[in-house]
């Protein structure tokens, strides 16, 4: 799977699991989930869950950080270094 | 329990008969409350009726009951509980008595004292009181709010009830959802002051008495919570005088609230509050003593263990019953009726399910340990607004907000940096540490998240009313309160809100009533309140030590691993995750698309998601799962009431 189709199905994921909504216009690909609300403690759990069950992608104690986890760019840019090119 | 109903019209012109029909229609809503008999008063300007649950004076106490004058008539519900004392009292200022009844007596302290009568009460009591000679209704209702009272202003009549049900055939139009009762309980699980979750229908608020005639209605505040302005306010007494002082406030209470002619049993939880209880309750009786608790299946929420405990050390009869999931989605419609609200967790279910036990086993009157987290410091949100106080100090430190995660070891946290995390979800209005509702933001935020299945349609509404739910919670407060310390804010709020709203009602009068059985609840004694309230915050919480006098207290009656047991919050089984029950017709039905959109008030497509979700292999997160149970029981109370 390339960036371009992991990008649609984590926008897919986080729409529909945590906005409810199929409307692409209420996120953004640098909206803040901290921010924003869209996701608290216990949604990036579920988050680290699904990064691990649809890109087979385990992410560390060390890793869990809001840099790595809070858009969809910054989760993007963690997973093109945690993907083998 | 009992039942109560009425209506009130200043102009008089009520004919019996049909006046008559529509009481026995309202009684007979409420029978539950009730069923041991009935009794009816009617004249010209005033019908009464009432539904009894014989426990004092099981011969002697029918109502409506009037004074010999017949000028004044009462219909009650609740107890008096010290009525001994208040009788002799009043014989000695030369009233006489034809009962053994605590009706009687409030008759003659109106007589005596006027509508400073309710100060002179001991008790837990909703009472509809009529003035013959005045013209004048007066409706009274407790201090805390376990008794139930609702009414309706038309402009014919006025009416009142002990439930919503029982009060709805004399209101000329259906009811309807009211958009910012919704939003309150979105938000605070409760509605707020006076109203209800439909229009139009109010409540007599807890400690206020209203005085209703020809000239319109009067509200009087006769009695609320207050606390030390300053510190040296505070009962400085040493920390042993003060526990022995609970310890008598405590004693007095119990003792009091075992008076009834019919046998008195307790619910016992296997925490700290209900097990003092029953010791105590032991220590004032001969009898086996009776107790009643729940377990679950679900090993995570079930305290068996702890009950047993308490059950071998006191030697009790003991009875429980297990719930499990499939009784949770099984009895959710039917406890809707009872609530008459919105809830957005399920643990009224299996408090019906307990006073069902209790009834079953032939027992009217239980004694719960409600209240003894709010009046005395015992709930995890003091201790999480103490370190958010303490955190606002010092915004910038890099432990202080740490310690919430101390406090809330259970809360699932990401294990890398989980400070962002932490100071997301509880550094809300950290550079306001002095509104007046700081402590309850973050659970307000969290429970808001459900806000987010609201309609269009509803949130367009909700903007033009342009009344939000913290200027609410501001006009709660009496001006004063801004000399109070952050902890003393904090249980106001909380025994003006969830507790007299949610606890006291949806969870208790509502599930006990329910199956004719009544509670009393010696921590709301007002004397222990009054006592509790001037204490220093420090002497209830000590470091972070929850309920610190009473569990220096329980050393004297129980042993250390109950008496020093850290508080379990009392959780039920979610509806979510009961899928299979979610996914049968009957509840499924109550969210369908098309029944949604006929209700108006939450967005289809997003519920669906959301139940599509709930269907999932994932379990809903506890926001999610709010959501879902406000939704569902949203619709249930409209499908029943509108």
């Amino acid at each position: 799977m390339n960036l371009d189709e992991a990008r649609q199905k984590l926008r897919h994921f986080i729409l529909e699991n945590y906005l409810f909504t199929d409307d692409e216009s209420a996120l953004k690909d640098d909206d803040s989930f901290l921010e924003g609300g869209v996701l608290d403690s216990m949604g990036i759990l579920e988050l680290i869950e699904y990064l691990d069950e649809g890109f087979g992608i385990k992410v560390e104690g060390d890793e869990l950080v809001p840099d790595n986890l809070d858009s969809i760019n910054s989760l993007i840019k963690f997973m093109s270094k945690k993907i083998p090119a | 329990m009992c039942g109560i109903a009425g209506i009130f019209s200043a102009k008089g012109g009520l004919q019996q008969t049909p006046t008559l029909q529509l009481l026995g229609v309202m009684a007979d809503a409420i029978k539950h409350r009730g069923p041991d008999g009935e009794g009816f008063y009617t004249d010209e300007h005033v019908g009464f009726a009432h539904r009894r649950l014989s426990i004092i004076d099981l011969a002697g106490g029918a109502q409506p009951m009037q004074t010999p004058d017949g000028n004044l008539w009462i219909t009650f519900n609740g107890e008096i509980f010290n009525f001994i004392e208040l009788r002799a009292k009043l014989i000695a200022k030369g009233y006489a008595f034809i009962s053994q009844s605590d009706t009687e007596v409030i008759l003659h302290l109106y007589r005596e004292y006027g509508l400073d009568f309710p100060n002179h009460l001991n008790g837990q009591f909703a009472i509809g009181l009529w003035d013959k000679k005045e013209k004048t209704l007066v409706l009274v209702r407790d201090r805390v709010g376990v008794c139930p009272l609702f009414y309706y202003s038309g402009s014919a009549t006025f009416s009142f009830a002990s439930e919503i049900k029982a009060l709805k055939p004399s209101v000329p139009n259906k009811l309807e959802i009211d958009s910012q009762s919704l939003d309150a309980i979105f938000t605070g699980w409760t509605c707020i002051t006076h109203s209800t979750i439909f229009k139009n229908i109010f409540q007599v608020e807890p400690g206020c008495l209203l005085v209703i005639n020809q000239a319109g209605i009067t509200e009087k505040k006769y009695w609320d919570l207050k606390f030390p302005a300053q510190p040296e306010q505070y009962d400085q007494r040493s920390e042993s005088a003060l526990v022995e002082e609970l310890h008598e406030h405590l004693l007095a209470a119990t003792k009091l609230r075992l008076r009834s002619d019919v046998p008195v049993g307790a619910y016992l939880s296997g925490g700290l509050d209900s097990s003092i209880l029953v010791a105590l309750m032991h220590t004032q009786t001969n009898a086996r003593l009776r107790t009643f608790s729940l377990g679950f299946t679900d090993g995570a929420l079930d305290e068996t263990f702890f009950q047993q405990k308490v059950v071998t050390f006191l030697g009790t009869q003991h009875s429980s019953i297990q719930v499990d999931y499939a009784q949770i989605a099984q009895d959710l419609v039917r406890t809707i009726w009872h609530t008459e609200s919105p809830i957005l967790r399920t643990a009224p279910i299996p408090m019906g399910i307990l006073s069902k036990l209790a009834h079953d086993q032939s027992c009217k009157v239980v004694l719960t340990g409600e209240g003894a987290d709010e009046v005395l410091g015992g709930y995890d949100i003091f201790k999480e607004a103490k370190v958010r106080q303490f955190w606002a100090k010092n915004p910038d430190s890099t432990f202080r907000h740490l310690l919430l995660n101390r406090l809330y070891p259970y809360m699932e946290l990401p294990k890398g940096d989980a400070s962002a995390y932490l100071k997301n979800f509880f550094g809300i209005a950290l550079d306001r540490p002095a509104l007046l509702w700081h402590s309850h933001l973050p659970r307000w935020q969290a429970t808001s998240k459900a806000k987010m299945f609201f309609s269009e349609a509803l949130n367009t509404q909700l903007r033009e009313q342009k009344k939000s739910y913290e200027i609410k919670i501001a006009a709660l407060f009496p001006s004063e309160a801004v000399s109070w310390h952050s902890f003393h804010r904090a249980q106001y709020l909380e025994i003006k809100t969830l507790m007299s709203g949610y606890l006291l009602n949806s969870q208790g009068d509502r599930m006990l009533a329910r199956n004719s059985v009544e509670g009393r609840f010696p921590y709301l004694d007002h004397n222990l309140i009054e006592f509790a309230n001037r204490l220093p915050p420090k002497i209830k919480m000590k470091a972070m030590r929850e309920k610190n006098i009473l569990r220096k207290m329980a050393q004297r009656y129980l042993p250390p691993e109950i008496g020093q047991r850290h508080k379990q919050p009392y959780r039920a089984p979610n509806v979510s995750a009961s899928q299979g029950s979610l996914l049968g017709d009957e509840l499924s039905d109550y969210i369908s698309e098309a029944r949604l959109n006929h209700v108006g008030l939450f967005d289809a497509k997003k519920v669906n998601l959301l139940l599509k979700k709930a269907r999932g292999e994932r379990p809903l997160n506890t926001a999610e799962s709010q959501a879902l149970t406000g939704i569902l029981t949203t619709q249930i109370l409209h499908h029943q009431f509108c």
